[in-house]
């Protein structure tokens, strides 16, 4: 998928000015965040449970080698096959050729972000091999021609009215009177279309939640019940999965699994949790007769030893993006690329470099939600830091951000003139917004104010308070 | 293919700074994998009995739309599923699993269900199945393929029965694990784990359009759940 990362502020200004795609933002800031808040309420373990997933992770990556190995035994004595990738191109070739054998003319797809990552459905519609993507979401931005703009909602973005309209232009053999106002008509009429396509399709494509080295099996996560009938149905699997999805033992998982959804979507266990291992058996009554895992890379073991090696404990449930008042604002077409929000504002970078996806890191107001609602306490803010500080390193920063940031670190060096101008700046600001107790325009940071206020400082900054606080004996 | 492996397992170890790892490692992680630690357990599904179990497995299943039937013995399982039927307005034909357990039923009892044994026929239908474990802390149920028991079944009808052993509820996701692992001959090595796994809660759903929850994405949009209390079914 062509990266328009660098784009991030003109993308950005399009989605602020986009009327639909900002009533959906103000639904889903505020239906995901709510939902997850239940659901980790009614569980108190669930805090001790993401230090438990979090070192289940952090072991996995110090011996991901061994345990990748163990997983690629595993499924060849259950009869599949391990396809390594190092790029993109590796592994569209890899499935075309898995396609290409079989005589494949339509492919079904369950939601993968690995293939949205190498550009799949354009590679296999080249090659005369229609890609079907079965998750609703999915199908209804295939439709579009779009991208996901979340990782788990990929159509989170879009109203009803502007489904229908896709739905009507799209299946124009059905009767144009029929009645299609109810989010309940939009999914039986999917639901039809798709179940023939299950039945025609040659090869089912899945992503993987998690690959279990003790057992050779992949699993996939949803609600809809689509991967389900995308890999049970054809002559092949083939799963798409990078290579940290590694966890050692179906315990781990199911470790990981109790903070997944309740990260996700608030639910405490998604409706369909599938373990898949290797091809249907001779006296089974039904599944795919070959199955094929491609384990891609694409820069992960690179990040493995470095400042961004826990990155790759995510688990892609979401909850950094339905957090986050950047992406709240400016929805996750803006990053430009596969992975939204502050995941991917740190991922982005670490997978297509830092050059083709500069502005990303600093698509931040380092507010520390992401990381708060973390379930595999991943330190997005600080990793978001250190790519700041190499661009800074590397000069790739714009101009102005330079001299600003020059400036302020002059000041900073000089701690008397440093106070001195902090508190005349505070104080100044705290008379300007006394008056509403915020700014909704201030002046060098309109990109900032237009669209969100700036809470006014109470006319103190943050050493005078400190040093108060130390005098009053509160000194910790 | 063997290129692409060999660079990339040679560059996880020149990232990680290392080599491959030593004899002492490798037995420490084949203890684990052999031992499969559980993690934290939440409290909610331990130390409950067997009525303790039903009841938490009847309340989650309700919070995920899943209904819930509880009988006696497998000889009253025909009427309440006539029963239920009616109660949807569902017809009396039915797709069954040719599971084990779902023999031990005595069917005739109920002659006005039509009931065809075997794989799904694709069709809208109801289709009934057992399950080899219920997970009671979130209403899961654990379905396993087989040569009498296709995954499918789980998937195509558009209302799915499952009649269920009470002595098949546990507690916790891992015990019903433990008697997967139990149930295959040889420690679990991929060779002995099913084809599929299905890990069930509730009905599917999407919530894909403006964020609301519909019923029947793709997959069933009834999921009823009938437990046999007596243990002769077990
Ligand atoms: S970074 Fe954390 S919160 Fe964000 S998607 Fe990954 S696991 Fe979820």
């Amino acid at each position: 998928m062509l990266a328009t990362s660098n784009e991030f502020r003109a993308n950005a200004r399009v989605g602020l000015a986009n009327p639909t795609l900002q009533s959906a933002l103000g639904k889903m800031k505020v239906g995901f965040p709510t939902k997850r808040a239940e659901a980790v309420a009614k569980l108190p373990e669930f805090d001790a449970l993401r230090d438990q997933a979090r070192d289940i992770k952090n072991h996995v990556l110090e011996n991901i080698d061994w345990y990748l190995e163990r997983f690629e035994r595993r499924v060849n004595e259950a009869g599949g096959h391990v396809h390594w990738a190092r790029t993109p191109e590796e592994a569209r070739e890899i499935v075309l050729g898995i396609c290409r054998r079989l005589g494949a003319r339509t492919v079904t797809k369950g939601k993968s972000m690995i293939a949205e990552e190498i550009g799949l459905n354009a590679h296999l519609e080249k090659h005369a091999i229609e890609p079907v993507e079965t998750d609703l979401g999915e199908y209804i931005i295939q439709l579009r021609n779009e991208a996901p703009s979340h990782i788990i909602a990929p159509a989170v973005h879009l109203t009803k009215d502007a489904i229908e309209a896709d739905f009507r232009r799209a299946h124009s053999h059905l009767d144009a009177r029929r009645d299609l106002t109810e989010p309940q008509s939009l999914v039986a009429e999917a639901r039809g279309i798709l179940r023939k396509r299950y039945f025609e399709a040659d090869v089912g494509i899945t992503g993987a939640n998690f690959l279990v080295a003790e057992t050779g099996s992949s699993v996939i996560v949803t609600n809809e019940g689509n991967g389900d009938l995308t890999q049970l149905l054809p002559k092949a699997h083939v799963v798409l999965a990078s290579l940290e999805k590694i966890v050692p033992t179906l315990e781990d998982a199911s470790t990981i699994l109790r903070v997944l959804a309740r990260s996700a979507t608030g639910q405490e266990m998604s409706v369909y949790t599938t373990f898949s291992t290797g091809p249907k058996r001779p006296s089974d009554l039904d599944g795919p007769g070959e199955y094929h895992v491609v384990l891609l890379d694409n820069g992960r073991s690179a990040l493995l030893g470095t400042e961004f090696q826990e990155i790759l404990r995510c688990i892609r449930c979401g909850a950094c993006m339905n957090h986050c008042p950047v992406y709240g604002a400016v929805g996750g077409h803006a990053y430009g690329w596969v992975y939204p929000g502050p995941m991917g504002a740190v991922l982005t970078p670490s997978l297509i470099g830092v050059e083709n996806a500069k502005p990303l890191p600093n698509a931040s107001t380092f507010c520390g939600k992401c990381e708060s609602v973390c379930p595999m306490r991943i330190p997005l803010p600080k990793m978001m830091r250190h790519y700041r500080a190499r661009e800074w390193e590397r000069r790739l920063g714009t101009r102005v951000s330079r001299l600003a940031l020059g400036a302020w670190a002059w000041a900073a060096r000089r701690p008397a003139l440093y106070r001195f101008a902090a508190a005349r700046a505070m104080s100044a600001l705290g008379w300007l917004g006394r008056r509403h107790g915020s700014f909704f325009n201030l002046p060098l940071a309109s990109g900032w104010t237009t669209t969100r206020e700036f809470p006014a400082p109470q006319g103190r900054t943050f050493q005078d308070l400190w040093r108060e606080r130390r005098r009053a004996g509160g000194g910790r | 293919m063997s290129a692409a492996r060999d660079a990339i397992l040679g560059g996880i170890r020149r990232s990680l700074g290392r080599g491959a790892l030593d004899e002492a490692r490798v037995s420490s992680l084949e203890a684990r994998l052999a031992g499969h630690p559980r993690g934290q357990l939440p409290a909610r599904a331990q130390g409950l009995d067997r009525a303790g179990l039903l009841d938490l497995l009847e309340r989650q299943a309700k919070a995920v739309a899943c209904s819930v039937a509880r009988v006696r013995s497998a000889a009253d399982v025909p009427a309440e599923l006539a029963r239920y039927l009616k109660s949807q307005n569902l017809p009396s034909r039915v797709e069954m699993s040719p599971d084990p357990t779902l023999d031990a039923v005595p069917w005739s009892a109920a002659p006005m269900l039509e009931i065809a044994r075997g794989r799904p026929s694709g069709e809208e239908g109801v289709g009934v199945t057992s399950a080899c474990a219920a997970v009671a802390e979130t209403a899961t149920l654990m379905i396993a393929s087989g040569e009498r028991s296709p995954a499918t079944m789980n998937f195509l009808p558009d209302t799915h029965v499952v009649v269920l052993p009470a002595s098949r509820v546990v507690g916790p996701l891992e015990d019903a694990w433990d008697r997967l692992r139990a149930a295959s001959a040889a420690p679990m090595a991929a060779a002995t784990m099913p084809r599929t796994v299905n890990l069930v809660t509730g009905p599917s759903r999407t919530g894909d359009i403006e964020q609301k929850i519909e019923m029947g994405a793709h997959g069933p949009r009834r999921l009823h759940l009938i437990v046999v209390e007596d243990d002769a079914l077990a």
